[in-house]
């Protein structure tokens, strides 16, 4: 006998592109708006996105909560259902599912210090938190922002980081591994940029997202500065299938049974450093 | 105590009875020493005795591919309705080492957020238990895992004493079925009976392995860089048997299937396997399992460590498929003995 499942975790909000533009080559930004209300997340979160007929991956969103009435995802056409995703404009609907995960700890940052690591596509959940504080400036200390990418070209939220160096209240720093002519910028990998920053690390959150392989150098570079383990926050990226903790797909190769849908995706160091990958 | 008789010769009208009401299914004897649970609709197709079925009866909780929603795309707004279509069921014949599986499956999908397929298959779900004897075959490590004894999970428990059945009446609606079927009352001789089987029990199971069960967590803390893993990972073949067969393996992908009119659809949950070599590969190309001995480790920690942390049990039963349908031997005994030496 046929029956409804009501109360189905599976079941998926309506999701409508609201606005769309492509940024980079690869990447494409959405801002979307569900039909049943607010998405109701909070920094460092992320979404399942379904493409009717194709599938659905996870995506972190991008805007910060402060925002209201849609949320923002920035999406590099890397996989099947992103590839396809890009071909979506304003007007198309798209099924939701979330938010999910643990968020970044952003009531224990409150009256800290912070000092914000991202590289290449890391920039997208960690915009998130940079709204967030921004838009509950004086809850917080001293901002520094490193920003790393391939080249100029990369470079997301390119006219938002143009307001983030004038502002008097942000340290912002940008450097790209390859120069372009018209570059006057630094050039070398984000790490060449820690050592510049003069931070109190006691009193300093490092929050730091990019590529695995970033995740090593830039701790290592933070360790120096003897910011403590645990107030370095990474947020790591697996293929979460169900965000429930169930599908087993993000489970991190680590002593602990850490799920990174659930237990994650935002870590401290000390709490994911025995992970054979970050 | 609940205790009911139920003669052999009346195990044909029993199975019967029952499937009047429930589809009815049983350990059926297959090809090449195999048995599998299918539908029965007598006592005579059913193997009162036999090794672990080719695949568990997670079979019947957690399909091998579920539809979990149906989708219509043709309006203005996509359109989803999560739709189940489970029936009333009645799984005969379960050894004691895959009610112990079910459980491990009920915890893990009753936690929240909760997977209400999952749950509402179980609820209609009838579950008659058989006991063993005796050990399977030498694949078995249940006594290790402590599963070589009934603690529950079950509606009804079948015990085989000869020329009768005792059965163990453990929920109401046992009760109202057995009270139906008018089975007698067990007599003390009836439970003398079965304690001699149980007494006998404990002396034929011996854990298969010779250490301590509570070690066993710790093993794999210290042997997480042991060279049983290297060489369980250079021969296997990563193709998903022992995790397809396993009866806690739970794992799972999901994939959309649209319909020719390119309007409806819909989104279906599948089996899927650790041992796959993508399984934990992201997009960008980053692979966060990409040998074979990692992923080996893996499976082997989902059952002896990590589910103690998170569920307070092992997720092995000790049933022995996985070494049974390994195509390259990989004997999940052999492996535990060998990380034991290394470790304890």
């Amino acid at each position: 006998m046929i029956e409804e499942i009501k109360n189905s975790n599976w079941k998926l909000r309506k999701g409508r592109i609201i606005a769309a533009k492509q940024m980079t080559d690869a990447e494409k930004w959405f801002d979307i708006k569900l039909d049943d209300g607010e998405l109701d997340h909070e920094p460092g979160q992320f979404v399942q996105v379904e493409l009717y007929g194709i599938g659905e991956a996870p995506i972190s969103v991008c805007s910060s909560p402060t925002k209201r009435g849609s949320f923002e995802l920035t999406v590099r056409a890397a996989g099947r259902l992103t590839k396809a995703m890009h071909a979506l404009d304003a007007g198309d609907y798209v099924g939701i599912r979330g938010p999910f995960g643990k968020p970044f700890p952003v009531r224990v940052m409150v009256g800290n210090d912070l000092l914000f690591v991202a590289g290449g596509l890391g920039i997208a959940p960690l915009r998130s938190l940079i709204h967030y504080v921004m838009d509950n400036r004086k809850d917080f200390g001293k901002v520094d922002i490193l920003l790393g990418c391939r080249t100029p070209h990369d470079m997301l939220f390119g006219s938002e980081i143009s307001t983030w160096q004038k502002r008097l209240d942000v340290n912002f720093l940008c450097t790209v591994d390859r120069g372009a002519p018209d570059w006057h910028g630094n050039v070398g990998l984000i790490t060449t940029l820690i050592p510049g920053v003069t931070i109190q690390p006691e009193r300093t959150f490092a929050v730091v997202v990019g590529p695995p392989i970033m995740y090593k150098f830039v701790i290592a570079e933070l360790l120096k500065k003897n910011v403590p383990e645990r107030q370095i926050v990474v947020s790591l990226e697996r293929h979460m299938k169900c965000g429930m903790g169930k599908c087993g797909h993000c489970q991190i190769d680590h002593p602990k049974n850490y799920y990174c849908c659930k237990d994650g995706p935002t870590f401290t160091y000390d709490e994911v450093k025995d992970a054979k990958k970050l | 105590m609940n205790y009911h008789i139920l003669k052999k010769d009346e195990l044909d009208g029993f199975i019967k009875k029952l499937s009047n009401s429930m589809k009815v299914v049983a350990p059926v004897a297959k090809d090449a020493g195999n048995f599998a649970f299918q539908e029965v609709s007598g006592a005579s197709e059913i193997a009162l005795k036999y090794i672990p079925t080719i695949l568990p009866p997670k079979k019947y909780f957690m399909p091998p591919r579920e539809k979990m929603l149906d989708f219509d795309i043709s309006g203005p707004q996509p359109v989803d309705k999560a739709v189940l279509d489970a029936p009333e069921l009645a799984v005969f014949g379960v050894h004691t080492c895959d009610l112990a599986g079910i459980q491990c499956l009920n915890m893990v999908f009753s936690e929240r957020p909760r997977d209400y397929n999952y749950l509402r298959r179980k609820e209609k779900i009838f579950l008659i238990g058989m006991e063993c004897g005796d050990y399977c075959d030498d694949h078995a490590s249940c006594a290790l895992v402590n599963s070589h004894m009934p603690s529950g999970g079950y509606d009804l428990f079948f015990t085989d004493l000869g020329d009768r059945f005792i059965v163990h009446v453990n929920t109401h609606k046992a009760e109202e079925i057995v009270e139906e079927m008018g089975l007698a009352k067990a007599a003390s001789a009836d439970m003398t009976a079965l304690e001699k089987i149980r007494e006998h029990k404990r002396g034929a199971f011996r854990n298969e392995i010779g250490v301590d069960p509570r070690k066993l967590p710790e093993m794999f803390d210290k042997g997480a860089k042991s060279k049983v893993w290297e060489d369980v990972g250079h021969r296997c073949v990563a193709c998903g048997n022992c995790t397809n067969v396993c009866p806690t393996c739970y794992c799972f992908d999901m994939a959309d299937t649209i319909n020719l009119d390119m309007k409806t659809g819909h989104r279906d949950r599948t089996w899927d396997s650790c041992q796959f070599e993508t399984f934990a590969a992201v997009a960008g190309g980053e692979n966060f399992r990409e040998e074979r001995a990692d992923r080996q480790r893996h499976r082997y920690s989902r059952k002896f460590k990590f589910p103690l942390d998170r569920f307070y049990r092992f997720f092995c039963t000790g049933c022995g498929r996985c070494t049974r349908t390994c195509m390259a031997d990989i004997s999940l005994k052999d492996t535990l003995k060998t990380l034991a030496k290394e470790t304890v």
